[in-house]
């Protein structure tokens, strides 16, 4: 498994082989085939950081541009997922759903429910999250915890190239709606990724670092930002175990329960704003299921109460950093 | 007698460095050729690292615990009559000159290679040149990986080929019957397309009866057989293992079995049972090896042996067992019929290359001869 790739080639990759996998897969979105109706190149974009570049060629008629009306072709794609399609819905940035929440909310989460089974929507929704690109505050929010609240939703935060193709081809085949949340700073990540197709099921946590003296429990981007920390941390005989969650809905709790009663001290890291946050729900469930584990209060490393700053001082200490996950670890261990 | 440097070996393709975990051999003891000195391990694999050369241990550079990159500085052999200068001197001189590799430089060595053969990719490994060519076939579920601590010492006098069979590792995932015969077939087709014309035939486990099968095919192309741990010499198979391992998707539900393939269960790193978890995920493999599975066993029991036949197939044939195989009984390696070398190696359990790489390495070295 010599060939490394980038994160956002991962991506392609995966729709690629999935497209020539299943012609009921499609993809959707702004600047996706690069301006219809425009007297421009085709295929000029590939979305707006060029993810999908190279697609619109591989598969005439199945990459589709939309109007800059998120509300409409959101809607548009639950209800193709509803009448047998696959499409996979690129809504630019995450901070743009909240004109969509209706077709995801209350549309596309319900559907296999209130329709006792019967009914599926395979829909998925990939879109970028996250801080660090200077994009200010309409544009760098982490929402992953909006969705994981809602049941119905499948909600993924890959964190390397490896899991981004894996995670977003098992997306692809799941039959219920699934957030696809890509943090835009991993883009040019690169990473080991087999050529072949494969899929990592939902709901596994991977245990990038073993170790029994803390746990920390993390997503996304974070979870280099940990590893740094536990990296550093091993120098001084500290070791911690970094869990990356994959998937927050579903969630894999056996493995961070099994973690934290091992350890007994546990450090929640999440790019969130903090309150009713994937940090606090881990949290609960930890305080909860493995109270009479735990040596310490538990800790979270979170992004402050306030929207992303603009100015680049400030975001870089909006951010949690492995300098202040290292801090909570040895608090923990205090 | 000159200073002799241990340096920080490299075990396998993707090795850049290794944490020392411990001296087995103390500051001034007799130190022999093919002792281990220090354990190392790598995200891959624990393992001892071997002294090359007969004399004294004169200084331990490395620390326990000290992460170093591959061709670091461990240890220093030399004999009572080199001075503690001299023996500084050409430390000072080493470390002074070596730069370590980087990761992507253009002398990594020899790479995996891919070929369309017989109308499927076939992955391989060539390291060596010259010499009657040795081909190492792997076992069930394994891949030209298992060999990471053999493939670089069998090759320092010949060419050494390393295949992964269909259904494996990174070669194509589809078989038909997934039998013997067909994995034979296909080692056929890779002689044939990589112009090797006779080849001594290394298989570890099923890898074995592959061997044997292309031996029984083609025996103008077998110069002899090795047989290591190897499935088709004896009724029994260990078939909870093969299900577990055919079933198994997650670290948690593979893990108990890769235990079973290495007398200390603790050689099964974390990143070891990562890379089967990466391969069992990969599409077709879980079909390949069910296919494979049910056409080489049945129940606890093997259907294809080559027992009553053995010495007959090659010209020459070597078996080796680790004695605590959990997954093959090294009770098949007894008895066998003809003139067959036999050595079980004590303590050690079915991936017997890999936990005693340096005996398999010289048995190997010593049988090809040539």
């Amino acid at each position: 498994m010599a060939r490394k790739i980038t994160f956002s080639q991962a991506i392609n990759e995966a729709l690629s082989q999935e497209m020539a996998r299943d012609e009921s897969v499609i993809v959707m979105g702004e600047d996706n085939a690069g301006g219809a109706g425009s007297p421009g190149e085709q295929d000029a974009w590939g979305g707006v950081l060029g993810v999908t570049k190279g697609l619109f060629h591989k598969y005439p008629g199945r990459v589709l541009d939309t109007p800059l009306s998120e509300g409409g072709y959101i809607g548009a794609a639950v209800g193709a997922a509803a009448c047998g399609m696959r499409p996979v819905a690129e809504l630019m940035f995450i901070d743009f759903m909240g004109v969509c929440f209706d077709q995801i909310f209350n549309q596309a989460a319900k559907f296999r429910y209130m329709f006792g089974g019967k009914a599926v929507t395979p829909v998925v929704i990939r879109t970028m999250q996250g801080a660090g690109l200077r994009a200010a505050a309409q544009h760098s929010q982490m929402l992953t915890s909006l969705f994981t609240h809602i049941p119905g939703l499948k909600v993924v935060c890959p964190s390397t190239p490896y899991d981004a193709k894996g995670l977003l081809i098992q997306a692809i085949r799941d039959n219920d709606p699934v957030i696809f949340c890509e943090h835009k700073l991993l883009y040019s990540r690169e990473g080991d990724v087999p050529e072949e197709s494969y899929a990592i099921p939902f709901g596994e946590a991977n245990v990038v670092r073993e170790g029994d003296d803390v746990t920390i429990v993390t997503y996304g981007r974070m979870v280099h930002f940990a590893t740094e920390a536990a990296e550093k941390l091993a120098k001084e005989g500290i070791q911690v175990e970094v869990i990356d969650l994959r998937t927050t809905s579903p969630l894999d709790e056996e493995t961070l329960l099994e973690s934290a009663e091992r350890t007994g001290r546990v450090v929640v890291v999440d790019e969130a704003n903090p309150r009713c946050s994937m940090a606090t729900d881990i949290a609960a469930l930890v305080a909860q299921r493995a109270f009479h584990s735990l040596k310490a209060p538990i800790e979270l490393v979170t992004a402050p109460h306030t929207p992303a700053p603009f100015a680049g001082v400030l975001e870089d200490m909006y951010i949690p950093s492995a300098e202040k996950i290292t801090a909570a670890v040895r608090k923990v261990r205090s | 007698m000159p200073v002799h440097m241990i340096t920080m070996p490299k075990w396998g393709l993707s090795m850049e460095q290794g944490q020392v975990n411990g001296w087995l051999k103390a500051l001034g003891e007799k130190v022999g050729k093919g002792d281990e000195v220090l354990d190392v391990e790598t995200d891959k694999i624990a393992s001892g690292v071997e002294c090359a050369f007969d004399g004294i241990l004169r200084r331990q550079i490395a620390k326990e615990g000290d992460t170093l990159p591959v061709g670091a500085l461990l240890a220093v052999v030399s004999d009572e009559a080199t001075t503690e200068a001299e023996i500084d001197q050409a430390v000072e001189a080493f470390q002074r000159d070596f730069v370590p590799a980087s990761a992507d430089a253009a002398d990594a060595g020899p790479q995996p290679e891919k070929a369309q053969i017989g109308g499927r990719t076939i992955r391989y490994l060539k390291i060596g040149e010259g010499g009657t060519p040795v081909v190492l076939i792997h076992g069930f579920g394994g891949d030209l990986n298992n060999w990471l601590f053999n493939h670089a010492d069998l090759a320092a006098h010949r060419a050494v080929w390393a295949l992964d069979l269909p259904g494996h590792g990174e070669s194509g995932k589809a078989v038909e019957a997934g039998d013997a015969d067909e994995l034979a077939a296909s080692v056929i087709a890779f002689l044939d397309d990589r112009g090797i014309g006779r080849a001594h035939l290394v298989g570890h486990s099923m890898g074995s009866l592959v061997a044997m099968t292309v031996a029984d095919k083609a025996p103008q192309r077998v110069a002899s057989l090795s047989l290591i741990a190897g499935a088709g010499l004896g009724k029994e198979i260990n078939r909870e293992y093969i299900d577990g391992f055919v079933a198994g998707s997650s670290r948690n539900t593979i893990k108990p079995h890769l235990t079973k393939l290495f007398a200390d269960p603790s050689l099964v790193t974390r990143q070891l049972v990562e890379d089967i978890v990466k391969y069992k995920r990969l599409e077709g493999v879980n079909e390949a090896l069910q296919k494979i599975a049910s056409s080489a066993f049945e129940g606890n029991v093997q259907r294809k042996l080559y027992r009553d036949r053995l010495a007959t197939l090659a010209p020459r044939t070597l078996v080796i067992w680790g004695a605590q195989d959990q997954i093959i009984p090294a009770s098949h390696a007894q008895g066998l019929a003809g003139d067959v070398s036999v050595h079980v190696v004590e303590g050690k359990g079915h991936m017997v290359q890999m936990e005693a790489a340096s005996e398999v390495n010289r048995l190997l070295n010593d049988f090809f001869g040539d």
